[in-house]
């Protein structure tokens, strides 16, 4: 029997994706729990930063609420990527991911899965941040395909920034260390940030970070989107960055899960 | 192209340990080749070479004249495999875990659920086919296993230690399931701590130890080199067993007499002696009950060829 030599290509790759997300959706949908993180954190953050600095730092809760959700919506979805790590992680060492690599698919298709499954996870969190928000008063003051807009760019920025998760889960041993090391990235990257207070206060060096940091680009875009003004250059820093960052990180997460996996 | 799987020399060393010192190995297409070792011996290193997710330090094997470093995934499209490490994702229910390997595998969902169904019915889990993994019993998840190794009809099946921790029931079953694919025509390599099971399913037989072949051939081969057979002699009546012995003492040697079964046992290198016994206790006028010329059991086999019994649990070398 003749058998052609097998080659993959990248709609397959896509495919293999797609399928393999479907895997991490079922999961979701079987350990509920594992949602807890992006259900309770918007609420937490929430409640927390509008009643206690709120006042302090706007003058009254209502008005800062407004100035808020959009920048909580990109921190919370910053948040969510540390779960990606810490599931790959766990689950790598199980045997199922033997038999995906014993598998004529793409190489990266576990790994692609995982991300695109973690929409869900993004999708939920937005669900929950901006339905809270509004209970408590917050409305979004343009038309809803606006409000689509930033959803869709702040997951997209979201995936990009899952590959820096993905890669840290490749090289940690343990699940619980991804955390740890992860928020070494993610704590500049959200607080060092204007999306709790403007960064006009700020000494000239962090505002030099804050005013090039790709948060702040997403949260700008965010409230031109949700609270009306211009959005569109920021939107496209965002964009760039969220680029630059899956190009970076996607190969070195690729090759973490090589040397790992053998 | 005769052998489905070849391995000339593959070596594999992990720090200081060496898994794989020179292991050749060949499978003729459609037969099973049984891998036997203890623990540690390094079959399941083999198979993790021979299935890509290994890269050999050094020697070459191909499946189906494809070489597995490189042209990895044409070999991945070839095999199947089942055992102590490939498995099936415990969240996940029979069917869900079918499904999805068939939609990697190319299929569209309506195939993958027809393909999934059919292949659950086969082995028995219909049932069980909508709850989770995680629930099966130790026998029904080596079944769904083997069931996930065969979605994409492999020519080639690993099967690593297949039943391992299983109870003699279940352990017969998966044996059967087994049985019935190599009448399909799959080509199976199959890894063993149990000297009855490469007995059973093998076709042939390598005998690994500290990660060197020790022996190749089929099992009669390897229980003949080992030595002589042995000759069973049980009289109808208890009245006859020293007749028996005085004639098993005039062929043979000295036969072992146990009083209790009545069996009589004596060592013999000559076959023939079978039809000559046969004459002398007609002459006697002596009926049996049992008469039977046995191979050594692999466990002697085993034992002869490594120095050492097994030191694995379960059943006593």
């Amino acid at each position: 029997m003749t058998t052609a030599t097998l080659h993959i290509g990248p709609n397959q790759a896509i495919r293999h994706g797609l399928a393999l997300a479907g895997r991490s959706v079922i999961k979701i949908r079987k350990n509920p729990e594992s949602l807890l993180d992006v259900t309770l954190q918007p609420i937490m953050f929430l409640l927390l930063f509008v009643y206690m600095f709120g006042g302090a730092l706007k003058g009254s809760t209502s008005e800062y609420l407004q100035f808020l959700v959009p920048g909580l919506m990109v921190q919370n979805i910053a948040f969510a990527s540390l779960g990606t790590g810490m599931a790959l992680n766990a689950d790598i060492g199980k045997g199922v991911f033997d038999r995906f690599r014993s598998m004529p698919i793409a190489r990266s298709a576990p790994l692609v899965g995982a991300v695109l499954g973690d929409i869900v996870r993004f999708v939920i969190t937005l669900v929950v941040l901006v339905g809270f928000a509004m209970i408590l008063g917050f409305r979004v003051q343009t038309e809803p395909v606006r409000f689509l807009i930033a959803a869709g760019l702040m997951i997209l920025f979201g995936l990009c920034l899952c590959w820096v998760s993905v890669w840290v889960g490749m090289l940690v041993k343990t699940p619980q260390a991804v955390p740890g090391t992860l928020l070494v990235f993610i704590f500049p990257l959200t607080f060092g940030s204007n999306v709790f207070v403007d960064s006009s206060t700020m000494p000239g060096w962090l505002r030099a970070w804050v005013d090039i940091n790709p948060v702040t680009h997403l949260t700008e875009a965010g409230r031109g989107l949700l609270l009306g003004g211009d959005w569109t250059a920021h939107a496209g820093w965002a964009f760039v960055w969220a680029l630059g960052i899956a190009a970076v990180f996607f190969p070195l997460a690729l090759r973490a899960y090589r040397g790992r996996v053998g | 192209m005769s052998n489905a799987i070849e391995a000339e020399g593959l070596v594999k060393r992990f720090g200081d340990t060496v898994a794989l010192d020179g292991v050749d190995l060949a499978v003729p297409k459609g037969k099973v080749l049984g891998v036997l070792g203890p623990n540690g011996a390094g079959k399941t290193t083999a198979v993790r070479v021979l299935a890509t997710l290994l890269r050999a330090d050094a020697g070459s094997a191909r499946v189906c004249g494809f070489d597995v470093r490189t042209h990895a995934t044409t070999v991945r499209g070839l095999i199947g495999l089942t055992g102590q490490y490939a498995s099936l994702d415990e969240d996940l229910s029979g069917t869900e875990n079918l499904v999805l390997i068939g939609k990697l595998l190319g299929l569209s969902r309506a195939q993958a659920r027809v393909r999934a169904a059919d292949l659950l019915a086969q082995f028995e889990l219909t049932e069980a086919a909508g709850r989770a993994v995680k629930t099966y019993s130790g026998g029904m998840r080596r079944r769904a296993d083997l069931a996930a190794g065969l979605v994409g009809r492999p020519e080639v099946l690993y099967l690593d230690e297949p039943t391992t921790g299983l109870d003699p029931h279940s352990r017969n079953e998966v044996w059967s399931t087994i049985r019935g694919l190599v009448e399909l025509g799959v080509t199976v390599l199959l890894t063993t701590q149990y000297l009855e099971e490469a007995d059973q399913l093998a076709d042939l037989i390598t005998v690994i130890d500290h990660g060197r072949v020790i022996a190749t051939g089929t099992p009669d081969d390897l229980k003949r080199r080992t030595g002589g057979q042995t000759l069973q002699v049980r009289p109808t009546l208890a009245r006859d067993v020293s007749t028996v012995a005085a004639i098993l003492r005039d062929l043979t040697g000295e036969p072992h007499v146990d009083l209790e079964t009545g069996l009589l046992t004596a060592p013999v290198d000559d076959p023939m002696l079978l039809s000559t016994l046969v004459r002398r206790l007609d002459d006697a006028g002596v009926t049996v009950d049992e008469l039977a010329l046995r191979l050594p059991s692999l466990d002697e086999v085993f034992l002869a060829m490594t120095g050492r019994t097994r030191t694995s649990e379960g059943s006593a070398a």
